[in-house]
């Protein structure tokens, strides 16, 4: 009767510290270039070096700019961070995937899309959002940099084992409803501390329902509610999807991976800590209309009379005001959240034989270069053109603005990404979190527009 | 960095709000840095909130009345939530406090504090509400935070709580060690993990 978190958490446990934490061990850590240099100084403050190289990836996401990637990075602080990345791989002989390699991307959307992200697996990164690989039917989740260099070091990590919750969402999601929007809806019912201190298992026909990209979009928005992370039981879809990815095993070591892997669900007697019920049908086209993603709301709702003052004022918009009609400067479609084959399929489906309105300035920055290649061979990028939108190089670029994709102070962007905090898209950028869908409505119409009414 | 925690008594600085995010905390633009350097994030702690557009303070938040100071930091609940960035506890550790205290920390930044020798003390919601207010009517109120004992004492009102801290912390804590150091004495206990489960990881 154990829960899948205790499947997979239980065999990764190396000692239990009396009165303390759990020695985890790590079967994969993911470096990006912003959290990982003062755990690499630490390495060699102490005289030491990594210890299982080959379980560590790294590639540059944060900084990296969307245009002329074969040229130096023009900022000269960023150019250092990402330098800086490149030479502690070096030193360790660690896999490195540099700014314009073809297999370079979003760190949470690279691990997947190649295999490196299995399920069974143990996997860290000190990034928040590491919660994403938790899709494939891995324990994933986000560490500080004193963790980073702790699992360098050691290959482990010292945690607390978190408690478990599952979320049941049974029945279909409506027309235009996606799985940012379940997620954005889940967060508004539970706030963004909803699930601290626990580790969230998404179950039900819905969630079964959805493609391994929206089951990523899910997870990745796990941290959003407090949970360390999240994960669905791996099925045919995830096996499905994980075949023949250039890491995950082939031939006879897939065959029996797969044997394995067909082992990792909540047994039906299981405990959870907690439980959680929503029906798919309640949900709807989803938009934040304050400055934590817990402030949403239906896209074709009114801002609720208790809403947070405070956000309020730096949204510049009112209790009880309706937010359709409401201009839009900026539309960003991308970021670890929605920045996959299947966000760019729904944003060209909107956009196509539409025009981009003139007064928006739209980002599409797809997540990776492979989603790039897919996006090419698919011809999105003819529809998307032909209707006015450019489509950048990847990275992470507007969801935090590490590089030059700064929303002005005062301007309103929908933005597909996981955070609408204040400064977070630049300083007094104005975030609307909102799915793909939304987001093409908006950029075509200038203004926030229900996307059932284009479909 | 590294210190031995016993008892720390000191006034505080009040941030009576709640959800603070680690973008606020630290915003992103200021992660660049490739070192340690623990003086510039303590520099640029809150920096978009204690700071206006025009570059000068913003003097109707608290955190920048002078009347306020101290080793404590106390904040409204749901404190550190969002970004993993470690630069948050940097930024924290800095700028000189020592303790946090909130009624609810979020998972990855309270362990950040704590590996960074800031130590999140989370209290009950009366006991918050109580400590702010005795800090806004008395700005010379002290807390005392008794790492030993496991308490924390509003020494205005004498107001007290047990908090929690496991044994393994405390004693980390206690004796300025890290995680790192214990990890680095496992290597035979994990190369014995390693061989045993070699199939399946």
């Amino acid at each position: 009767m154990k829960t899948l978190l205790d499947k997979i958490w239980d065999s990764h446990v190396v000692k239990v510290i009396e009165e303390g934490p759990q020695q985890l061990y790590i079967d994969r850590l993911y470096c990006h270039e912003v959290t990982s240099p003062q755990a690499f100084e630490g390495l060699r403050a102490r005289g030491i070096a990594p210890f299982r190289p080959e379980k560590i990836i790294c590639m540059p996401d944060h900084n990296t700019p969307t245009h002329d990637q074969d040229k130096p990075i023009e900022d000269p602080v960023s150019r250092t961070q990402v330098e800086t990345l490149e030479a502690n791989t070096r030193m360790y002989g660690l896999t490195h995937y540099p700014m314009n390699d073809p297999r370079n991307g979003i760190i949470h959307v690279v691990g997947p899309e190649r295999g490196l992200s299995l399920p069974g697996m143990t996997i860290v990164c000190g990034d928040s959002h590491t919660s994403t690989h938790g899709a494939v039917g891995a324990i994933a989740f986000g560490i500080g940099t004193s963790e980073v260099e702790m699992v360098l070091a050691s290959q482990c990590i010292l945690q607390q084992k978190p408690k478990a919750m599952r979320i049941t969402v049974d029945g279909e999601l409506g027309k235009g409803v996606t799985a940012k929007d379940l997620a954005l809806y889940l967060m508004m019912k539970i706030s963004t501390s909803g699930a601290t201190g626990y580790f969230v298992e998404y179950a039900g026909s819905a969630v079964r329902s959805l493609s391994m990209e929206g089951r990523l979009t899910l997870c990745n928005l796990s941290i959003e509610m407090g949970a360390r992370g999240g994960l669905v039981a791996p099925d045919e879809v995830t096996f499905e999807y994980l075949k023949g990815k250039p890491d995950a095993p082939k031939g006879a070591d897939w065959d029996k991976a797969v044997a394995r892997w067909r082992n990792l669900y909540s047994d039906e007697d299981a405990v959870f800590d907690k439980e959680l019920r929503f029906d798919a049908a309640d949900v709807s086209p989803m938009i934040t209309y304050g400055t934590n993603p817990g402030m949403g709301m239906p896209v074709d709702s009114r801002i609720p009379a208790d809403a947070d003052a405070g956000a309020l004022d730096y949204m510049g918009f009112e209790a009880g005001q309706q937010l359709l009609g409401h201009k839009v400067d900026y539309v960003f479609l991308g970021a670890c959240t929605n920045g996959r084959i299947e966000d760019f399929r729904a944003f060209a489906s909107v956009a196509a034989g539409r025009r981009k309105a003139d007064e928006v300035v739209a980002w599409l920055v797809p997540g990776s270069w492979s989603v790039m290649r897919q996006i090419q061979a698919e011809g999105l990028d003819k529809v998307l053109e032909a209707s006015g939108f450019e489509i950048r190089q990847p990275g992470c670029s507007a969801c935090l603005a590490m590089n030059e994709d700064k929303v002005p102070a005062g301007k309103y962007c929908v933005s597909t990404s996981n955070r609408n905090f204040e400064g977070r898209q630049g300083p007094g950028a104005r975030t609307i979190l909102a799915s793909p869908l939304t987001a093409a409505a908006a950029a075509v119409s200038g203004c926030i527009v229900d996307p059932r009414t284009l479909m | 960095m590294k210190q031995k925690f016993n008892i720390i008594e000191s006034t505080c600085v009040p941030l009576p709000y709640e959800n603070i995010d680690t973008d606020r905390i630290i915003p992103a633009r200021f992660l660049k840095a490739t070192t340690r350097d623990e003086k510039f994030f303590g520099e640029n702690l809150f920096h978009d909130w204690r700071y206006k557009a025009d570059g000068t303070l913003d003097m109707s938040l608290e955190f920048n009345d002078p009347r306020y100071g101290g080793e404590i930091l106390v904040a409204g609940k749901n404190f550190g939530n969002g970004s993993s960035r470690e630069h948050a506890a940097w930024a924290i550790a800095g700028y000189g406090f020592k303790v946090v205290i909130s009624s609810f920390f979020a998972d990855i930044h309270k362990n950040n504090e704590l590996n960074n020798f800031v130590l999140p003390v989370v209290v009950s919601e009366d006991f918050l509400s109580e400590l702010f207010s005795c800090i806004k009517a008395d700005p010379s109120t002290r807390v005392r935070v008794d790492v030993p004992a496991q308490t924390v004492t509003n020494l205005s009102s004498g107001r007290s709580e047990h908090f929690e801290l496991n044994a393994y912390k405390k004693y980390c804590l206690e004796n300025a060690l890290d995680d790192i150091d214990y990890l680095l004495e496992q290597k035979e206990l994990i190369e014995g993990y390693e061989r045993l489960c070699a199939d399946n990881c």
